[in-house]
């Protein structure tokens, strides 16, 4: 483990979590409040089980897997999540596609889940139940993915499950402090980075898988800090074409508007 | 069950939003495997690999941003 892998594989997998936390907790507090918060909950706590239960299944079959071929696949895997990420929040940062929006989503659950009648009963209500396990479920399945993908090709699993408890604890905590949604975590920022990272690690472990020799090993001699300075230089490749495709992105869209 | 088809449905969105863009990257994943060790040498197979990527994410950006009009 070295400290570029480790600073890198925690700050991606906060981040990461840091977003996919956000939405899940705008879906449950949308389904608390409308539904009751007893059904929320009990969704939610199932959504957790039913994460646990998918590591605890995926875990232990990574290690049967060969390192190279595991590098190539979650390579594959965090590129095009990755760069699908990226690619969205150049997108949105540019002003071609709209803002992710938590309090228009909170409003548009919120109208969605509202029951027929204001009473509510003490029993478990499966529309609740279901809307908050998914919400829990699905965020969760990216968090894990992500920390999986971050952490099980280099030794790096248990800075990137600190990450996204780190991440998961804050959200949680705010959540109960404040019980509205989250409206001002800067979410695009957070995705453009994320992107970035991710993005950066998916073509590191794919060329790692693939056996290649990156150009910095060859310049500093040691293997360790070649490594290290790859994924740094991937890191600021991928940061600097987005800030370029963000600008070029816009006039383009600027440009178009006016012809139509 | 429809609701197990929708989450699945969900999942692969994880890795696939935009189709085109999706398989420009797969595609080029696979010319990484079994093109490049025939025609570049091992120490410019990563800057031809990550080139590729940019090129193909900047690509995708100029063209969306192009299609659509902006909110």
């Amino acid at each position: 483990m070295n400290w570029t892998h480790s600073a890198s594989a925690i700050l991606a997998a906060f981040l990461a979590s840091l977003v996919e936390f956000v939405e899940a907790l705008t879906i449950v507090l949308a389904v608390g409040i409308t539904r009751g918060w007893r059904s929320a909950i009990l969704g939610a706590l199932a959504g957790v089980i039913l994460l646990g239960f998918l590591v605890a299944a995926l875990g232990p079959s990574l290690a049967a897997i060969p390192l190279n071929t595991l590098q190539l696949v979650i390579g594959i895997l965090l590129l095009l999540f990755g760069t699908r990420w990226l690619r969205k929040a150049i997108l949105r940062a540019a002003g071609v596609l709209a803002l992710h929006d938590e309090e228009k989503i909170f409003t548009s659950q919120v109208r969605s889940l509202a029951p027929a009648s204001n009473i509510r009963t003490r029993a478990l209500d499966p529309v609740a139940f279901i809307a908050s396990l998914k919400a829990v479920f699905i965020e969760g399945v990216e968090v894990v993915f992500v920390v999986i993908a971050v952490g099980a090709t280099g030794g790096l699993l248990l800075p990137a499950t600190a990450g996204a408890l780190a991440a998961g604890l804050l959200i949680v905590t705010l959540g109960v402090l404040l019980h509205k949604p989250l409206t001002r975590v800067p979410e695009n920022t957070l995705k453009l980075s994320v992107g970035i990272l991710l993005s950066a690690f998916g073509v590191f472990w794919i060329g790692e898988g693939l056996g290649y020799d990156w150009i910095g090993q060859d310049w500093i001699g040691q293997d360790w800090i070649g490594q290290d300075w790859t994924v740094v230089g991937l890191i600021f490749g991928f940061l600097i074409v987005a800030l370029a495709a963000i600008r070029v992105a816009n006039s383009r869209s600027a440009r178009a508007l006016v012809w139509r | 069950m429809n609701w197990i088809r929708r989450t699945c449905v969900e999942l692969a969105g994880l890795f696939v939003e935009d189709g085109s863009f999706a398989i420009a990257i797969v595609l080029w994943i696979l010319a990484a495997i079994f093109l490049m060790p025939e025609f570049l040498p091992a120490r410019w197979r990563g800057p031809a690999f990550f080139a590729g990527v940019i090129g193909i994410l900047i690509e995708n950006v100029l063209r969306t941003a192009r299609r659509i009009p902006k909110p």
